[in-house]
């Protein structure tokens, strides 16, 4: 069957088989292997992508019915090719990551709960990360990294609009 | 993890998607996905045809109805978690939403994928029992429906035929006074399934007596279940923390509970007395705080 995905921005037309997942056209098809493919039944959250600004399990989708949705990976998230986005220097000086395989599936876990939240208690931040297993960290310190993510944006955002830096 | 292989259609009407049903035995509906699609990736579950509703116009929404509440199939855990109407007209479902699942599974998931499934610990199921909800439903014939009470057989196991697609779920305007609800549940971790759940409502007049209470348990046995005898031994009294307590102990007595590799019979039958009691505490507490019974 024939698909068009609307991914990171630009339209892409695929050929697919309908079992297909949109984790696996986005890695195999289009080459995006920033999705990371961990328990593919739902579970895990490494393939945490955004549908429509929702975080969403990639492995949950089928390839042919994500068309008409505004689909987002993790390479959309740098502002510029070779730079980090706040939230995610903020898991490198947090110590956030140590394999890597969840973390993807964190930051953008992160960066939706940042969109609607600018201050998240730690508490917020344990539920926005719930569906997203790590077997490496503990966890404590990728709920610091975004904490420290949000205190960053606060602090940009104000001097930005004349506040206190 | 990859499904075996089959064809996909995409009906625009209910009643297309239940002629394609008609005509194929091992054809499935796919709405949001959330439990089908890992059924399908661990291939237990090898349909023919996938017919994909989700975006059959008819389906979608949240509508007042006879001053009860209708909710369309498609409608995603996340649309109803923060919806207006649903606050106002059914609150014990708001109040249970955010324990479905997690964000990335409520933000796909839909309300009817979760009651047509019927999982015995899913919240949405357990809400619909306890309130006594009706099933909307079509098939062949027309539009039907059937209360929940006739609808979940065995675990995943309902009532709906075979060639049927269910449409939304409706929820009667509820008995006037100042009212409350609870829910609470355990379960091995964040946004898993409960081991044990419990919601409440509570109706109380200006006296603080209570005129109407509706409790339920899921989790615990085959299928979510209505505690109907709470209403005999609450209804006409004051309810203080030790009437709610006797009559929890005594609701959940004769309750069918599951022995499984998660938890024994006997743990669950004593968590269910105990988060029984403690949403009727919260569904009462709520309801003395509400103003007066204008608000209904």
């Amino acid at each position: 069957m024939q698909v068009s995905l609307h991914v990171n921005g630009t339209l892409h037309t695929l050929e697919v088989e309908p079992r297909l997942s949109l984790l696996d056209a986005l890695r195999q098809n289009l080459r995006l292997t920033g999705t990371h493919a961990g328990c593919e039944h739902g579970v895990c959250g490494a393939c945490t992508v955004l549908i429509d600004g929702e975080p969403s399990r990639a492995c949950l989708m089928l390839a042919v019915r994500a068309d008409g949705y505004a689909i987002q990976t993790i390479e959309a998230i740098a502002p510029a090719p070779g730079e980090l986005s706040v939230l995610q220097d903020a898991f490198c000086e947090t110590h956030g990551l140590q394999c890597g395989y969840c973390t993807p599936g964190m930051i953008l876990a992160g960066h939706v709960l940042l969109k609607q939240n600018s201050s998240p208690t730690r508490e917020a931040v344990v539920e926005a990360i719930s569906g997203n297993l790590c077997r490496c960290t503990g966890y404590g310190q990728i709920v610091d990294a975004i904490l420290l993510a949000a205190e960053r944006l606060r602090a940009g955002n104000a001097a930005k609009t004349g506040g206190r830096p | 993890m990859k499904p075996v292989n089959f064809d996909y259609a995409r009906p625009n009407s209910v009643a297309a998607a239940c002629a394609l049903l008609a005509a194929d035995a091992d054809a499935r509906l796919i709405a949001g996905g959330q439990t089908l699609i890992p059924m399908l990736a661990m291939r237990l579950s090898r349909p023919t045809l996938l017919v994909d509703i989700l975006r059959v116009p008819e389906l979608n929404g949240i509508r007042e109805k006879h001053s009860g509440l209708e909710i369309g199939a498609t409608t995603r855990h996340v649309e109803v978690e923060t919806s207006a109407l649903v606050r106002k007209h059914v609150p014990l479902l708001a109040r249970a939403m955010p324990w479905v699942g997690h964000p990335a599974i409520r933000a796909r998931g839909t309300i009817g994928g979760s009651l047509a499934h019927g999982d015995p610990a899913a919240e949405v199921p357990l809400v619909a029992v306890t309130l006594g909800a009706q099933i909307l439903y079509e098939d062949a014939e027309g539009p039907k429906s059937m209360p929940i009470n006739e609808f979940y057989l065995a675990p995943t196991l309902t009532a709906l035929p075979a060639a049927a697609c269910l449409t939304g779920v409706r929820f009667a305007a509820p008995v006037a006074g100042r009212r409350g609800c609870g829910f609470h549940e355990v379960s091995a971790r964040r946004s898993d399934f409960a081991i044990v759940a419990a919601a409440a409502e509570v109706v109380l007049d200006p006296d603080d007596i209570c005129i109407a209470v509706s409790a339920g348990i899921g989790g615990a046995g085959d299928t979510p279940v209505r505690l109907h005898s709470l209403a005999e031994a609450l209804v006409g009294s004051k309810l203080t923390d030790r009437v709610l307590g006797e009559a929890a102990r005594a609701a959940v007595a004769d309750l069918d509970t599951a022995d499984d590799l998660h938890a024994s019979a006997a743990y669950r039958k004593r968590v269910a007395a105990v988060l029984a009691e403690r949403a009727l505490r919260d569904a009462r507490d709520e309801a003395m705080q509400a103003s007066s019974g204008r608000r209904g």
